[in-house]
């Protein structure tokens, strides 16, 4: 069981793995995570998108970065190694519908997940403009696949290394004023979701973000993932991951993402040690 | 002052030798002192997670069960919600014939060795027993708990346990939803009349609350693992990792994958906070998740665990049942300072055992009653560095028969804490509901059901424990499990 079936590396630190997982591919829907836990006693449980699922194949990609111990230790998993642990899916899919004009903004990882919510939203027969962007040109993925799907792609660089040199909120300013969008879904770092879900504020424009706040068991026992969405506490895990980005506390919810900060760091210098990424870079 | 495990053996042997050749008379017996549990001294003990109560030695337990007089209206049974033969297994331990005990008590329990740990005696057989009576204090009633405790502790490291038979197969086939103590007791007694059993488990350890929940020092680990590997000696089968609803749903199972019946013990898994300010700051945790963090997640094996822990000096837990004190004590053994308990009533209205109670006041928790949490404040990073609290006073009797506590006005203050754990209770699990059609809730979303069979509301699914009773207690959820089991065995055969 969950099988990994093929693994690449898409950049410098972001991996992609198809598994063997039937159960969960037949039940997914655009949106929805999976936990994993690599077994024994001491590993840990972590989040990470369903990028994309084959029902017939009965298989699932995820695609993560390699940033802590544990995805450290799963990008050291070979084809045909298995994940001891794999839950899902779980949260509730993304509300896909036919708006009209969407934009898609995706930063670093988070344009893994975005992806099958552009394909969604295509089908859907939504006309489909993409923001994707990234510290520099080797941390940028899926360029081709989003330019396969989406109408428009606009990729930026904090850099300029590769595409134009601004930040995602940038392009995003524009098309609220010029192409006037109808849905906006934002999916990348916590901090780029907050300034990027302040542009579209002002517009007034429906907004959509995916949060990803540090969960445990996923099934909404702990309340460890815990925002505050308009004043109510909701519980990310399961009455999320998306919701309405003019509505989440984000200050609140950075704190609560920095819990663990400094033993992370800690546990994120080990984690370099067989794994050919430079440190800084991971 | 605590007493060694080898002063109150020998204790014990001494008083043995004095009562063992004499005829007993009620009396007499009467007269033998309480057995004290042997503990792991508290000062030791904070510094680890292994097991705090030792468990009686041979002679210690042979000499509890002759003070029990084995009385003919039998008021004990009464107080056991699964009306275990109490007399009759705690004559045969005072033979000596521990296994036959032990075959006494699993006539009407599966689970002794966790029930003899974690039952809330005081409130339940022991509350009834003669003995405590004549003394005029439940405290010195016999020690029902600790007795079969011991039997089947024997009973397990002794090798002399029975697995039960199963029937040949049914033809039949059911799942299970959890794999708490409700849904490991319905799985077994399904599993005895042949029926193929899947168990399905959210989680990547089977065991519910009994793993996730309950620490490691009150409840070893590996006497739930022995449970769950008795079930699948039956041949029930355990899939873990299995989220029913969301993996695949109810109706799933039944219309596509031939399940057909199925047992939702699903427990009590939603937290519940107050709604305070500042509820949301870091440093504010459900008693679940730090709970989770350190059973489940084995966080206190720092350097070893990849989940990490925070960091803590002066703990407030609030809340007053098992849940505070597990996560108190658990506060306590991860290194914080100070931990104190904060209830708004007083110690007597607390729900926890108090045996639970008791140990957490050797190990140094402190206890705040009569206060009540208004908020909680946080420094300019968003820790915790505060708890308001305003006084409380005991007002009139509510529903439940305890003193409701009353705020008195101007009585706020702000003490100094750096990390909260909120302990006052949970909800039912919300996901199964959510997910199926046809199943009806209460006001509180627990399961409606048949009382004499533990149906729900959609045929061919049954419940039990957490799920259907609120958050309540082992002993409660292997005995609807047990009702259920039998009730869905009787349903099967007219399918
Ligand atoms: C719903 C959801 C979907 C996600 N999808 C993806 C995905 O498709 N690809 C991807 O690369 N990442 C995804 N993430 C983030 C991913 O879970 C974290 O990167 C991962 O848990 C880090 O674990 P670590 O041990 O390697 O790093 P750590 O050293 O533990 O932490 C590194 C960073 O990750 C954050 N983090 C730590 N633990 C968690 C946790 N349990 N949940 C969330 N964040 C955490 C920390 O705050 C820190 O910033 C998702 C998160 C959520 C909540
Ligand atoms: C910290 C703590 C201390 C306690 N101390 C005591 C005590 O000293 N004495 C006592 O008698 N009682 C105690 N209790 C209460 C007791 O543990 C519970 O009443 C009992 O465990 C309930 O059993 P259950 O079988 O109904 O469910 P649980 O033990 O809650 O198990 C339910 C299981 O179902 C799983 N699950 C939930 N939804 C799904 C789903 N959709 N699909 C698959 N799996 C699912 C959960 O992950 C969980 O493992 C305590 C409880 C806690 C939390
Ligand atoms: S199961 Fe619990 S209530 Fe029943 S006899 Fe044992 S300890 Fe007492
Ligand atoms: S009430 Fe007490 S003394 Fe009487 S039979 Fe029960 S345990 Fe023994
Ligand atoms: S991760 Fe535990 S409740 Fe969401």
């Amino acid at each position: 069981m969950n099988t990994i079936l093929s693994k690449q590396r898409l950049s410098q630190e972001v991996f992609r793995m198809v598994i063997q997982a039937p159960e969960i591919a037949e039940a997914r829907k655009p949106g929805q995570f999976i936990i994993l836990q690599l077994g024994g006693d001491f590993n840990e449980r972590i989040p990470l998108t369903i990028a994309d699922a084959d029902p017939v194949a009965g298989t699932i990609t995820l695609i993560f970065q390699a940033v802590g111990e544990t995805t450290h230790h799963l990008a050291l998993l070979e084809e045909g190694d298995s994940i001891e642990n794999l839950l899902g899916p779980l949260g509730k899919p993304t509300d896909i519908e036919k708006f009209g004009k969407v934009v898609c903004v995706g930063g670093g990882i988070g344009v893994a997940p975005l992806f099958p919510i552009v394909q969604g939203m295509k089908q859907m027969g939504n006309e489909v403009k993409v923001i994707m962007g990234a510290r520099n040109e080797s941390l940028l993925i899926m360029e081709e696949e989003m330019r396969a799907t989406a109408d428009e792609v606009i990729v930026v660089t904090d850099d300029g290394s590769y595409g134009r040199k601004a930040l995602v909120t940038e392009p995003l300013k524009e098309l609220c004023e010029t192409w006037k969008p109808d849905c906006v879904v934002i999916i990348g770092p916590p901090i780029m979701m907050k300034f990027a879900a302040l542009t579209t504020k002002p517009y007034g424009i429906h907004t959509i973000v995916s949060l990803n706040t540090i969960m445990i068991d996923g099934t909404g026992m702990c309340g460890g993932c815990r925002v505050s969405i308009g004043g109510k506490t909701k519980f990310v895990c399961v009455d999320g991951p998306e919701f309405d980005g003019h509505q989440v506390d984000w200050d609140n919810m950075l704190l609560r993402l920095g819990t663990y900060k400094p033993k992370e760091q800690e546990a994120h210098h080990r984690c370099h040690i067989g794994l050919d990424i430079k440190e800084g870079e991971a | 002052m605590h007493v060694s495990c080898e002063e109150l053996d020998a204790q014990a042997k001494g008083l043995l030798k004095e009562f063992e050749n004499v005829t007993l008379t009620p009396k007499l017996r009467s007269q033998i002192p309480m057995q004290e549990m042997p503990t792991q001294d508290p000062h030791v003990r904070v510094t680890n997670m292994q097991e705090v109560a030792l468990g009686y030695s041979d002679s210690q337990v042979r000499l509890e069960a002759l003070r029990c007089l084995q009385c003919k209206n039998q008021p004990c049974i009464a107080g056991c919600p699964v009306a275990i033969d109490i007399p009759g297994f705690i004559a045969a331990a005072a033979e000596g014939d521990y296994a036959k005990s032990v075959e006494i008590i699993k006539e009407s329990s599966l689970l002794p060795s966790i029930c003899g740990r974690v039952c809330p005696q005081e409130s339940q057989c022991q509350k009834f027993c003669t003995v405590g009576k004549m003394h005029k204090d439940v405290d010195k009633s016999v020690s029902i708990g600790r007795i079969e405790r011991f039997v089947a502790d024997y009973a397990r490291e002794h090798h002399c346990e029975t697995v039960p038979s199963v029937a040949p197969d049914s033809g039949k086939k059911v799942a299970v939803v959890g794999s708490g103590p409700a849904s490991i007791s319905a799985a077994a007694d399904l599993r005895r009349e042949g029926h193929t059993v899947v168990m399905f488990e959210a989680l990547h350890k089977a065991g519910g609350v009994l793993v996730y929940g309950i620490p490691e020092f009150r409840l070893p680990k590996k006497i739930v693992e022995h449970e769950l590997d008795n079930l699948r000696a039956m041949g029930v089968e355990i899939r873990r990792n299995y989220l029913v609803g969301k993996t695949r749903k109810i109706s799933d199972l039944m219309e596509k994958d031939g399940f057909d019946a199925v047992f939702v013990g699903s427990g009590a898994g939603l937290p519940k906070f107050l709604g305070i300010d500042g509820e949301n700051y870091v440093g504010v945790f459900s008693a679940n998740e730090y709970l989770t963090r350190s059973n489940l997640m084995k966080a206190y094996a720092v350097g070893e665990s990849l989940t990490p822990l925070f960091d803590s000096r002066k703990v407030a837990v609030f809340g007053g049942g098992n849940v505070a004190m597990d996560a108190a004590r658990t506060a306590k053994r991860l290194g914080a300072d100070e931990v104190t308990i904060v209830y708004r009533r007083t110690e007597d209205e607390m729900p926890a055992r108090k045996e639970e109670v008791g140990h957490a006041k050797e190990e140094g928790v402190q206890f705040l009653y009569l206060h009540a949490p208004l908020k909680i404040t946080a420094n300019e990073q968003g820790r915790v560095n505060g708890v308001e609290l305003i006084r409380c006073e005991l007002g009139e009797s509510d529903a439940s028969g305890r003193r409701s506590p009353v705020e008195i006005p101007g009585s706020e203050k702000l003490f100094d804490f750096d990390t909260v754990i909120v302990a006052i209770g949970n909800d039912s699990n919300p996901l199964i509901k959510a997910t199926t059609d046809g199943i009806e809730v209460n006001r509180r979303g627990n399961f409606i059901v048949n009382e004499e069979t533990c149906e729900t509301t959609l045929a061919g699914v049954y419940a039990g424990g957490d799920i259907v009773l609120g958050a309540a207690t082992v002993i409660l959820a292997m005995g609807q499990g047990r009702k259920a089991a039998k009730a869905m065995n009787e349903y099967l055969l007219t399918k």
